[in-house]
């Protein structure tokens, strides 16, 4: 602090002497500076977002919660299904009989992707027309591709409360209406896009057990 | 006292006015803010709308006392709060009810809106703030839905989250952002809690406050659409069709309160459920995430979106491609846009209407659904009318209100029931009128023979 400061504040004088002249133009220095000043301070807060904004995303424990399931086939009769619990999914195991295996191809025309051909639902030794690695055992994430509903499994043909009339049997997500076959394709003109989900499994040496979450290409 | 603000009142209440202008406050938003004084019925309603707001503020607070947001503890709490908690039952059931019924006066206070042409020049902000208001009490409303973690609770936010992943390319991981988790978990349950608590409730009131700012800016509304402050003035400068909105309104929108919690009381006391629409039956099941009930449904308040969002088919894109190239030839064709424009606009309603078909419904039921929201907040520039109040228009433009209304309760009821395809189509056709009655404004808007607007307001002392 100079002389004048103190000065001033022991005497009733005034000093208007570091006042700007409020007609003089701005000076362009000063200016550029707020200008520096705001750019980095808004750098700084936006940057200050990126945390909150990514503590939104799944924390370690949930992503580390994706332990593989393991199902005993040997209880379950044809025309029988489970449904187990994955990365907190359900996951059907159907054991499809020979009729209902023999009605599937029937229903391509009436479907909006019998061949699997989307990307990204179908794991490559499950794209045919079961769907599955051994056509008798169906295996599916039991989550609707539309919005994530559970859909029902209506497993035998024709109609019942609340479905389609010339219901072929299969799944239907009681939220949207969409339907699937027993082979989860999804049927033309409803609202889910995709067939349902076939999750990563491999069955056992011996084709007794499957092990949902594990494949070829995904490790436990 | 050197830089004391000189003020009219003393004692107790001019020492406050010398620091903080309690009392002009006061005039500028009660004794002095002039309303026209033909306000009818629907006028009861934003002041009801505040009221409830406390109600669900001060009710809400109790809640969290007793409430724990843990996904193995949360039913349970619920319940706690229900069985154990003294008087638990009557907070739980007064905020439950008003939910339902923040809704209820909310709906009718934008019909109010809609009939008098609230939203037109210089209202408009009052209207975008409201919509705002509507959008953020949605938000509200379905993530407090969360909290009671029932069988309803889980499969609605499930589907409401997924609704998101239905955007094309960021859509999956911005699920799985909200959630938190790859499926509707404790995760989502905790930050639900803190949004529905916290941050939601916070810019709701902030946007209740810039809505009422607004409207004292630009002044009420009335049932006749007349400007009072263009109207003849007092020797003091006030227009002479206003009165203080206190004591004169302040006191009539008693009646209205009065009126409104005998309503509130009956169902808080008779009828808390409501039949399955203020509590949904399988909400009082826990939340299992392997198993979706067989008949899921929002609350009432989201139905009639909800509807829509079912509506949007792969057929469905059809009509709205074509509705979308339609217009983008006769904008094209009438000559009535200038310069780029004139290409521009029809050139992205063409492209709109190929991407209808390229893209999934399930994102266009999307858009359909949160679009039928926002398409709201256009309405001051969507309706031509040469008029504001509906007493002015034509009367077939009152039947076409009576339609969208009727047609807006028919998909609110449709959205409540399961999947059929009669129903299906019913919802189609509905989606299609309500959309229409806004789409087409601009030209249905300003046909007709309008009737003479008085140059002051209609008002017959009682």
């Amino acid at each position: 602090m100079n002389k004048d400061t103190r000065m001033s504040q022991i005497t009733t004088q005034l000093d208007d002497s570091g006042m700007v002249d409020p007609n003089q133009p701005a000076d362009p220095a000063r200016r550029t500076w707020v200008g520096v000043a705001c750019a980095f301070g808004g750098v700084a807060g936006a940057a200050t977002a990126v945390p909150f904004v990514a503590s939104f995303a799944p924390s370690e424990r949930a992503r580390a919660a994706g332990a593989p399931v393991e199902v005993d086939l040997s209880a379950l009769q044809p025309g029988q299904m489970t449904t187990v619990e994955w990365r907190g999914k359900p996951v059907w195991v159907l054991r499809r009989t020979e009729a209902q295996l023999a009605a599937l191809p029937k229903l391509d025309p009436l479907l909006a992707d019998p061949n699997s051909d989307r990307p990204g639902y179908t794991p490559a030794y499950a794209k045919n027309e079961y769907r599955s690695r051994n056509p008798e055992f169906f295996v599916a994430v039991g989550i609707c591709t539309h919005l994530g509903c559970s859909p029902t499994p209506n497993l035998a043909a024709g109609g019942g409360p609340g479905l389609p009339a010339n219901w072929q049997g299969g799944f239907f997500c009681p939220c949207h209406g969409s339907s699937f076959d027993l082979a989860g394709r999804v049927y033309a003109n409803v609202p889910a896009p995709d067939n349902l989900e076939i999750p990563p499994y491999e069955f056992s040496a011996d084709g007794t057990r499957i092990t949902v979450g594990v494949d070829e290409n995904n490790q436990a | 006292m050197a830089g004391d603000k000189t003020v009219e009142t003393t004692g107790l209440l001019g020492w406050i006015d010398r620091r903080f202008p309690l009392t002009s406050l006061f005039k500028e938003h009660m004794s002095e803010y002039y309303a026209p004084k033909n306000f009818n019925f629907w006028y009861f309603f934003g002041s009801l709308a505040l009221l409830v707001l406390v109600i669900q503020v001060v009710t809400g607070i109790f809640l969290v006392m007793n409430y724990k947001p843990d996904a193995k503890l949360a039913f349970d709490s619920v319940e706690y709060i229900m069985r154990e908690v003294p008087w638990g039952w009557l907070i739980r059931y007064m905020h439950s009810t008003g939910a339902s019924m923040f809704f209820v006066v909310v709906y009718l206070h934008m019909l109010r809106g809609l009939f008098y042409g609230s939203y037109r020049k210089p209202r408009e902000l009052v209207w975008i703030f409201g919509v705002a208001i509507f959008l953020c009490l949605m938000a509200e409303a379905f993530m407090g839905y969360l909290l009671p973690w029932g069988q309803m609770s889980y499969w609605g936010a499930q589907v409401i989250v997924n609704l998101f992943s239905a955007i094309p390319f960021i859509g999956p991981e911005l699920a799985i952002w909200i959630r938190g988790d790859y499926v509707v978990s404790d995760a989502t349950l905790n930050r639900f809690f803190a949004l529905h608590v916290i941050a939601v409730p916070l810019v709701l009131i902030g946007l209740v406050v810039a809505h009422i700012i607004a409207l004292h800016e630009v002044g009420s509304n009335n049932p006749d659409g007349v400007e009072i402050k263009e109207g003849p003035k007092d020797a003091k400068g006030h227009p002479v069709d206003g009165i203080p909105f206190h004591p004169y309104y302040s006191v009539h929108d008693i009646v209205g309160v009065a009126g409104f919690l005998i309503v509130f009381a009956a169902i808080v006391f008779f009828a808390p459920e409501m039949g399955g629409y203020f509590l949904e039956f399988n909400n009082f099941i826990p939340a299992d995430p392997l198993k979706t009930p067989p008949h899921i449904a929002p609350v009432w308040y989201f139905t009639p979106f909800y509807s829509m969002l079912r509506a949007t088919t792969a057929d469905f894109t059809w009509v709205l491609a074509a509705g979308s190239l339609l217009a983008g030839i006769v904008l094209f064709a009438n000559g009535k846009l200038k310069g780029v424009w004139r290409i521009a606009i029809p050139a992205v309603l063409i492209i709109v209407a190929v991407l209808f078909r390229v893209i999934d419904a399930k994102f266009w039921g999307v858009v359909v659904m949160g679009g039928s929201v926002v398409l709201l907040g256009f309405l001051p520039w969507l309706d031509s009318s040469p008029v504001k109040s509906i007493r002015y228009r034509p009367t077939w433009h009152k039947y076409l209100y009576a339609i969208f209304i009727v047609n807006f309760l028919i998909l609110g009821y449709l959205g409540t029931q399961p999947p059929s395809p009669v129903f299906n189509l019913m919802s189609q056709i509905g989606t299609v009128i309500y959309l229409a009655f806004f789409f087409l404004m601009p030209i249905w808007g300003r046909l007709g023979t309008f009737k003479q607007v008085p140059e002051r307001i209609n008002f017959k002392a009682h």
